[in-house]
């Protein structure tokens, strides 16, 4: 069976999947639809920005372009920007304000930035993920401070008598030079509230030679001094008076449910004021609660110690038998047989047959946890048929409407205000604690806060999928590759939406698998069943990361089987600089991007190759011991290779002496935060190459905390990390950042490891593979 | 009724003795700057320094700092502009922030305890502490900064 999500029907990238049977037809015929942004070349001087299209149009309620939306202007000069999207750690809450502070001429330190609730009709979409934020708002804000400049010139020149053309908005002021005339935008404020919003067709955006903040990377994040003071609001920062504080006994096994608990002696723990049951809802159910036994207290400490009292009998469900190793024998044997073929070039099969020399891979990468440092949580106050959250959510929009569903009330009652995220990588676009929440202060009648404990996070998640990769590469007798066949065997992102989902969805096929860029005469990718056993959802890069730990893995097999430079065989199946042609993939998705503006080009993949090689000084001699590894990957339409330095010593102790990454991600805002984000990818690429796997045992999660579940800490952080942004192109468009440094990372680790030691490793984590 | 000295300010607690610091301090006296990360004191998220020391919070109860000197994130330094802070923001440190109070509360008694720690040092100190953005390289790179001065 042949489930495939419509990629129309996507209601963002991490929302409201709906998972169904539809004919390859219709999504095709979908496929063909333009989509339908503002934008237009007349918008742009010339030499600004070439006309593209993004798919910010087609994401849950588009996008707004409105100055009046965005932008506020007090009588003191003090300009209100308004961040949608949710900050993270990506530096987004700063990015795109910058931009419209830049295109209407803003003087940034007299910028304030104001966080938006949830309120798509309003705002646009808000769902922060998919790396895309920066991509699909680059121009829509730069229109929106084009279009505030163009209400601060039109009130100064109706003020001054004189044509609009003869004055211009400069740092803060509008200036008529002719007359040496000046106004502060704070005199104009009132004034240019009154003038029309100008039409898009008429805006001139600025020409970016004269860009004072894009592109510099100088300013600082918004909420810098906060974090370092302690003053920065998180989720669980939210006090409100007569707030009760409570954490949630939930089904250890996925699907399981509540069959009895006793409260006795949890109700005698002091600060203990309630034991009660919630609501949980049948697997799959998308990002409703688990339900279970809520402990509400006088403060959290109180309610961990009751919940640890309490005494519950679970009914375990369907899956209760779900065991890693078994499963891991599951999906390899899975991986040894012919699946659905996602894409198909050639004759695979013959030139297999026909290959002097056939190698083959088989890879795993198991379950991983987010594990970000702020757990879920989040406060909600319940009352007279409205509710109000304040919740650590990557998607405000769809919280706000799954608040309003799961309690039955409409959308213009439910306000969710977003605090700063304690680290989201895909966990916190799933709102389950803030319905938790919302459900616990209906009932009580009062505000709550629910916390997630370290091992909530870890046991109750929505885990990275776990997979199964087998590559099949074809040599003639001169060493060419002539045959690949990729399989790729995992539990779906889609089982979180639907029962009978057990292919990839195209949107984690489209990751790395069938846009495989190599210039192969026969290609075959296949993607064989499998059926998930527990929540499955995006982490950080999502598919991305077992495909390319495999195909770059598999090309350091082919470059140790050849007895060739890695990086030259890396160039050599990437093959000559062309558009990739994916016509066999059908249903292709591109990161919801049209192909036409952000097509696999390897003209950058090649270049990008060639920059870390040179700026990474690829050529150089490491000591015995010490080894080097490439790798290159395009995702979420950026393009990022990494060269890892390892050194190895004789006990096989791993230490990681330097990193280079070289990233092209077109234009882009802020360097400094792309940096930020390429060092943090090193870290957790290494987090989870060395370390990351969450493992089952009779239905449940066996890990809990950092002890089990380790993550990267100082002491084994690389030495040094290079980060090596390509120059901007301004024609060429901006794509995303805060994922794609994570995907290259493990496979030129690995590559590097074999350099190193001879010893090539297919399994995720390395654990003790090294070990003597 | 136990009585605590947070940020030379004098608390009262009338519950728990066993209360963990850590949510004495966020939920009942209302300094939410020291965040929760794990409970076992793995992350470091929740760093205070008693008297002169870096302790975790969340395995710290209240009857054990009776007498002492506790010192969050809010009473570092009375403008925020301990060295250790402003240091951290030249380098432009944080990505999410969750974990740098914890991060900033160490930094400052390693300092107290060491002036000029060696790269080593400054490596397995700060490894008690769990950044779970990768942020490390800048974390190391502060701590210096606020070492040396350079």
């Amino acid at each position: 069976m042949n489930i495939i999500t419509n990629p129309e029907k996507l209601r963002g990238f991490e929302r409201n999947i709906k998972v169904e049977k539809i004919s390859r037809r219709s999504v095709l015929r979908g496929l063909g639809i333009a989509g339908g942004l503002v934008l237009a070349a007349p918008l742009m001087s010339r030499q600004a920005f070439a006309a593209y299209q993004t798919g910010a149009a087609k994401m849950p309620h588009g996008t707004v372009i409105d100055p009046r939306v965005f932008v506020a202007i007090a009588n003191d000069g003090t300009v209100t920007i308004v961040a949608h999207r949710a900050e993270m750690g990506t530096g987004v809450r700063t990015s795109l304000p910058l931009i419209v502070a830049e295109e209407m001429e803003a003087d940034w330190s007299r910028v304030k930035v104001e966080q938006a609730p949830g309120n798509e009709v309003k705002y646009g979409n808000q769902d922060t993920d998919g790396s895309r934020s920066t991509r699909h708002y680059l121009i829509p804000m730069r229109q929106i401070g084009a279009s505030a400049r163009g209400m601060l010139e039109a009130a100064a020149a109706k003020r001054w008598g004189v044509p609009v053309a003869e004055v211009k908005a400069v740092n803060h002021e509008v200036v008529h030079s002719a007359s040496s005339r000046r106004i502060g935008f704070g005199d104009l404020a009132a004034d240019a509230a009154k003038e029309p919003v100008p039409s898009a067709d008429g805006l001139k955006l600025k020409d970016p030679k004269d860009f004072r903040y894009l592109g510099k990377g100088q300013v600082s994040i918004v909420d810098l001094r906060d974090i370092t003071v302690g003053a920065a609001e998180y989720g669980g920062d939210v006090r409100l008076p007569g707030m009760k504080y409570a954490v949630i006994a939930r089904p250890p096994v996925t699907g399981g449910k509540l069959k009895s608990f006793d409260s006795a002696d949890a109700m005698k723990v002091s600060g203990v004021e309630k034991v009660m049951e919630v609501q949980g809802w049948p697997w799959p159910s998308k990002f409703q609660p688990l339900g279970g036994v809520a402990v509400i207290a006088r403060n959290t400490g109180a309610a961990i110690k009751g919940r640890d009292a309490l005494k519950i009998v679970w009914d375990d469900g369907a899956n209760a038998k779900y065991e890693s190793a078994a499963y891991r024998t599951q999906l390899e044997e899975a991986a040894r047989k012919p699946g659905l073929v996602v894409r198909k070039e050639g004759d695979v099969d013959a030139a297999l047959k026909a290959a002097d020399k056939v190698i083959v891979g088989e890879y795993y990468v198991p379950h991983l946890a987010h594990v970000s440092m702020e757990p879920p949580v989040a406060v909600a106050d319940v009352k007279d048929g409205k509710a109000e959250i304040w919740a650590p959510v990557q998607s405000a929009g769809g919280t706000r409407e799954d608040v309003a569903k799961t309690l039955g009330i409409p959308e213009d009652n439910v306000t969710v205000n977003v605090t700063l995220l304690g680290g989201g990588f895909g966990r916190k676009s799933k709102c389950d604690y803030a319905l938790e929440a919302a459900l616990l202060s209906k009932a009580l009648g009062a505000p709550v806060k629910v916390q997630w404990t370290r091992e909530d996070d870890v046991r109750h998640g929505f885990l990275h999928t776990v997979s199964a990769e087998r590559i099949e590469a074809g040599l003639d007798k001169s060493g060419k590759v002539i045959a690949w066949r990729h399989r790729s065997v995992a539990p779906s992102i889609g089982s979180t939406f639907a029962a009978n989902a057990v292919h990839q969805q195209t949107f984690e096929l489209g990751m790395g698998l069938v846009d495989m860029p190599f210039e192969i005469a026969n290609i075959q990718c296949e993607n064989p069943e499998a059926a998930a056993h527990t929540r499955i959802g995006w982490f950080r890069s999502v598919s991305n990361i077992p495909h390319a730990f495999a195909v770059q893995s598999m090309v350091g097999e082919i470059a140790q089987a050849t007895n060739r430079d890695q990086k030259d065989m890396l160039l050599e199946l990437i093959g000559s600089p062309r558009i990739v042609k994916l016509d066999s993939v059908k249903d292709l998705w591109n990161y919801g991007e049209p192909y036409d503006s952000y097509p696999v080009d390897t003209a950058r993949l090649r270049h990008v190759v060639e920059y870390v090689a040179d700026k990474g000084n690829w050529k150089r001699t490491v000591p015995k011991g010490h080894g080097l590894g490439i790798a290159v990957h395009r995702s979420f339409v950026s393009y990022i290779a990494t060269i890892v330095e390892v050194a190895v010593d004789d006990k096989g102790k791993l230490t990681v002496p330097q990193v280079d990454t070289a990233i092209d991600c077109g234009t882009f805002v802020n360097p400094e935060r792309i940096q930020s984000q390429i060092e943090g990818a090193a870290i957790m690429g290494l987090s989870l190459a060395k370390y990351g796997e969450i493992t089952f045992k009779d239905g449940k999660v066996q890990q809990g905390n950092f002890d089990d579940f380790p993550v990267i800490r100082m002491d084994e952080a690389p030495l040094i990390t290079n980060v090596h942004i390509v120059p901007a192109n301004p024609d060429v468009p901006p794509s995303g950042v805060g994922e794609p440094g994570v995907p290259p990372f493990a496979p030129a680790l690995i590559n590097a490891i074999f350099a190193a030691t001879g010893k090539r490793i297919r399994t995720l984590p390395i654990g003790k593979q090294l070990e003597t | 009724m136990i009585k605590l000295m947070i940020n030379g300010q004098e608390k009262n607690w009338d519950g728990d003795p066993d209360l963990s610091l850590l949510w004495f301090l966020r939920d009942e006296a209302g300094l939410t700057g020291t965040k929760f990360g794990c409970g076992q004191a793995l992350c470091g998220a929740c760093t205070v320094i008693v008297d002169k020391q870096a302790v975790r919070a969340c395995i710290t109860s209240v009857s054990d700092v009776v007498g002492r000197q506790v010192t969050t994130i809010e009473g570092l330094h009375p403008t925020g502009d301990h060295a250790v802070q402003k240091a951290w923001r030249q380098m432009n440190v944080p990505q999410c922030g969750y974990c740098q109070a914890g991060q900033i509360m160490q930094a400052a008694a390693l300092l107290m305890e060491n002036p000029k720690p060696t790269h080593d040092q400054i490596r397995e100190t700060m490894a008690g502490n769990i950044c779970r953005c990768g942020t490390y390289q800048r974390i190391e790179n502060a701590v210096n900064l606020a070492s040396t001065g350079v």
